[in-house]
């Protein structure tokens, strides 16, 4: 049941609204996912409950990953080191992507302070860049941010290295979850040549979101 | 043999508990389950570390437990399958459609996107169509690595993996249609959109394999749908346009290539999904192939073997290939294949046989000896005979071989010492992570075993040359001249973890120099990271092979040496060579000698442990007509 659809039933039957409503609340998919889709999923993508800059408590995996194309990356709020430079520079990757992104790409950049940066920090932060819709900054408990951070590889062989917020990982993941299709590059390489990285897993071309 | 995530030893008993560990761990973060689900559940102590249960690691929360080079492949029986061969590739035997032409038909569904670069087509060592048409399909095909793994997909030229040999001659070129059924389903890691480089051809940059000449490209509107292309291998030796003319150098000759996918970020994926093969250069009148001519090398192809090192990582339930797409060190599998097998026999006649070994990586460093295990202490020397597929001089006695990603070494071991003897092919480089080899080199029996070869063959006779007679192949092009430019590169990483070359990062589109056509450079490389565990890397440079003038790597483990390089090594031995990788070891730099001849257009130089090359070390340079000398470029 689409959006159009679900708005026109409410509009009837109140006590079915109940149902339709947990209905649409769950009507995020929950087919299960192919074994390869599904093996990804379980070593770099767990589910934790991070909370964006607007806000919203999203699961990583479910909310902001599975059926989309993703961009990601690692920042905090206070940084004075590579952050600023790598978000202008996808500040600038966004527009060269134009809408593409929040339909159906999107862009989670992950705070490595999560004890510091509540979601008003990052919004904050958020806004001092102009970043566009699609665009999450995310935070969440200490604990589930190290297990995403540690998942997705962003980790350093030198724990010395590893354990200093200044030296987090520059690189971006960028990928198509229901493609199977994952690479990195470097955060401060030319905007547009992330930007052609990312149009390599936007597949099928033009491919537009169903609403 | 088993290591935890440190590099250091365990047994059996602890290596399944981590495995355990690894899947209770994955379990936790498949549930879903939240910090307080875990903490009710009693599996976090109250400042928030994972408890040292039976089965969870206590080192969890201090290293990495996702990401780390942990494969924990099922057994597998060694010494079961026989040594695949791969199968010869045939000509086409009906005329290609549509027919090949100079530009590219893009309407017709070519993926170039540049034209076969003149003078072919007007130049006798170029006709076009060349004598030899060739039909290559990348596709899915399935295959059993191991007995006891399951039949499985892999990604390969004409289906299989290794894809076919290429048996060449200088002087007759070659035109591969080169066509594209890879599926877009991909079991998890691999890109179905592919550009295959001939691992190291004197060959016109259209048809090199450039990173970025991938097909399709669906950003580029004339290719959004290609399904072939067409690729123009000279086979002619370098200088023929130039300094030697109109043949070319003949101690430019070249014996053993390969050819591999060399697509940009995906390239690591689309090797290890099975992606390459052998592409072999004789000639009549020297590496002829035939031990009654020429240079009497052991005849093609049945005393003379090719032999594609791998190792991977399988999924401990499943038993499918496995690749970690968030590993940024490089990777390292503890299946060790030869040829597309795990751990296989071969028989030999007590004879002279050539081996070419090929390390296809993704990341590991070999260094090969024979082990004899009921003699673990007899140091068996054997003859290397080239260097990068390159014959050397003359054949150097040898211990054993090093080699990095996408080196290659042709031995010739004389297997009469040992008939009726079995004996291995055993590495015996130290290595734990995926950055670099430790520099100790494991006792005889304690390393990663190869190859059975089984001395039980009939006695045949054996016309080939004894490497012992000192029998000479190609002199060494001169190094005497005046470089025209000089330049040099700092291979790095930066604060943040981002690989650099000069402080700068990866672009297809950036040229960041041009090399003037038919000229000589010096080329200085430096590997000096600041303050971090050690790296090496293999570099790779496009198009021409080098002379090493100064810091050449010697064996590790030699002397005072461990890995090391010493800044004044002279290039001796098998390092008085021809070469187009260098292993670049930690806080070293070394010094390359090039010509840079005949074609123009653009070429990369990257690390070849292929992770790194994903992420992305690498650039792109041009060979034009006039170039810069821009020595920090």
């Amino acid at each position: 049941m689409n959006r159009k659809e679900m708005l026109a039933t409410l509009a009837g039957a109140p006590l079915a609204v109940l149902a339709l409503a947990r209905e649409a609340r769950a009507g995020k998919d929950e087919t299960p996912l192919s074994p390869a889709r599904e093996a990804i999923r379980a070593r770099y993508f767990p589910n934790v409950v991070l909370t964006t800059h607007e806000g919203k408590r999203v699961r990583f995996f479910d909310d902001l990953i599975r059926d989309k194309i993703a961009v990601i990356g690692l920042m905090y709020a206070n940084c004075q080191g590579v952050c600023p430079a790598i978000t202008a520079n996808l500040v600038k990757v966004q527009k060269l992507l134009g809408d593409r992104v929040g339909r159906d790409i999107f862009f989670y950049s992950v705070t490595v302070k999560p004890e510091e940066d509540s979601p008003a920090a990052l919004k904050a932060y958020a806004e001092q860049f102009h970043v566009g819709p699609g665009w999450l900054f995310l935070t969440g408990k200490p604990d589930d941010v190290e297990l995403l951070r540690r998942s997705l590889g962003f980790v350093d062989p030198n724990p010395e290295v590893d354990k200093d917020k200044t030296r987090h990982s520059g690189m971006l993941r960028y990928g198509n979850e229901a493609l199977s299709l994952w690479a990195s590059c470097q955060g401060s390489a030319h905007a547009s040549w992330i930007a052609e990285s990312i149009s390599w897993v936007d597949r099928p071309k033009g491919k537009r979101a169903e609403s | 043999m088993y290591f935890n995530v440190f590099g250091e030893k365990v047994s059996r008993a602890q290596w399944k508990e981590m495995l355990t560990a690894m899947k209770n761990r994955q379990e936790i973060i498949a549930a879903g389950l939240t910090r307080r689900d875990l903490l009710k559940m009693g599996l976090l102590t109250s400042a928030g570390m994972l408890v040292a249960k039976s089965g969870l690691s206590a080192r969890v929360p201090d290293r990495c437990f996702f990401n780390c080079n942990q494969c924990a492949s099922p057994a597998t029986t060694p010494w079961v399958q026989p040594l695949p061969i791969m199968p010869i590739k045939r000509r086409v035997t009906s005329a290609l459609n549509p027919a090949p032409t100079i530009a590219p038909n893009n309407a017709g569904g070519e993926g170039r996107t540049r034209a076969h670069q003149s003078p072919i087509g007007s130049n006798s060592n170029l006709p076009f169509p060349p004598p030899n048409i060739y039909q290559v399909v990348q596709q899915a095909g399935q295959v059993t690595m191991s007995p006891q793994l399951p039949v499985q997909t892999i990604w390969g030229f004409d289906g299989i993996s290794p894809g076919p040999t290429y048996v060449s001659q200088y002087g007759s070129a070659n035109l591969v249609r080169n066509v594209n059924q890879l599926p877009l389903s991909n079991g998890g890691f691999g890109n179905n959109e592919v550009t295959t480089h001939l691992h190291n051809g004197h060959t016109p940059s259209e048809s090199d394999g450039f990173p970025c000449d991938f097909f399709p490209n669906p950003n580029i509107p004339a290719i959004a749908n290609a399904f072939f292309y067409d690729q123009y291998y000279p086979n002619v030796l370098a200088g023929f346009l130039s300094d030697h003319q109109p043949n070319g150098d003949v101690n430019e000759s070249m014996s053993t290539l390969w050819y591999h996918d060399h697509r940009v970020d995906f390239t690591a994926q689309n090797t290890y999904k099975g992606l390459a093969g052998f592409y072999l250069l004789f000639d009549s009148n020297h590496d002829s192939g035939n031990e009654l001519t020429g240079f009497h090398l052991p005849t093609f192809p049945t005393y003379d073997i090719p032999m594609l090192l791998a190792d991977r990582c399988f999924d401990p339930t499943t038993g499918l290939l496995t690749f970690d797409l968030f590993n940024l060190d490089g990777i390292l599998g503890d299946k060790f294949l030869v040829n597309g097998a795990i751990q296989p026999f071969l028989h030999v006649s007590p004879r002279r046989y050539r081996f070419r070994w090929l390390n296809s990586g993704p990341s590991r460093f070999y260094q090969i000896y024979i082990t004899d295990l009921n003699n673990l202490n007899a140091n068996n020397q054997f003859w290397q005979i080239s260097n990068d597929g390159n014959l050397l001089p003359t054949p150097v006695q040898v211990p054993a071989v090093a080699l990095g990603v996408a080196e290659r070494a042709d031995v010739v071991i004389d297997f009469a010492q040992f008939a009726g003897k079995t004996i291995y092919l055993e590495n015996r480089l130290e290595q734990v992570n995926g950055r670099g080899p430790t520099g100790n080199v494991l006792a005889a029996g304690q390393g990663n075993f190869l190859l059975q070869i089984i001395v039980d063959g009939p006695q045949v006779a054996d016309n080939s040359v004894d490497p012992a007679t000192a029998p000479q192949f190609f002199a060494l092009p001169s190094t005497n001249v005046q470089p025209l430019v000089q330049r040099e590169f700092s291979f790095d990483l930066t604060r943040d973890g981002q690989w650099q070359i000069n402080g700068q990062f990866m672009d297809c589109n950036t040229v960041r120099f041009a090399v003037t056509q038919n000229s000589v450079e010096q080329w200085t490389l430096k590997n000096f990271g600041f303050g971090r565990p050690p790296w090496t890397h293999p570099v790779h440079i496009h198009f021409e092979e080098f002379q090493i003038l100064q810091g050449a790597p010697g064996l590790f483990g030699q002397g005072d040496s461990r890995f090391y390089f010493r800044q004044e090594n002279q290039s001796t031995g098998t390092n008085a060579a021809r070469k187009d990788v260098v292993r670049l070891l930690p806080g070293q730099q070394v010094t390359l000698f090039f010509r840079f001849r005949d074609f123009l257009g653009r070429y990369p130089m990257h690390c070849h442990n292929v992770v790194h090359e994903d992420h992305a070390m690498m650039l792109r340079w041009e060979l034009a007509t006039v170039g810069d000398n821009n020595p920090r470029p």
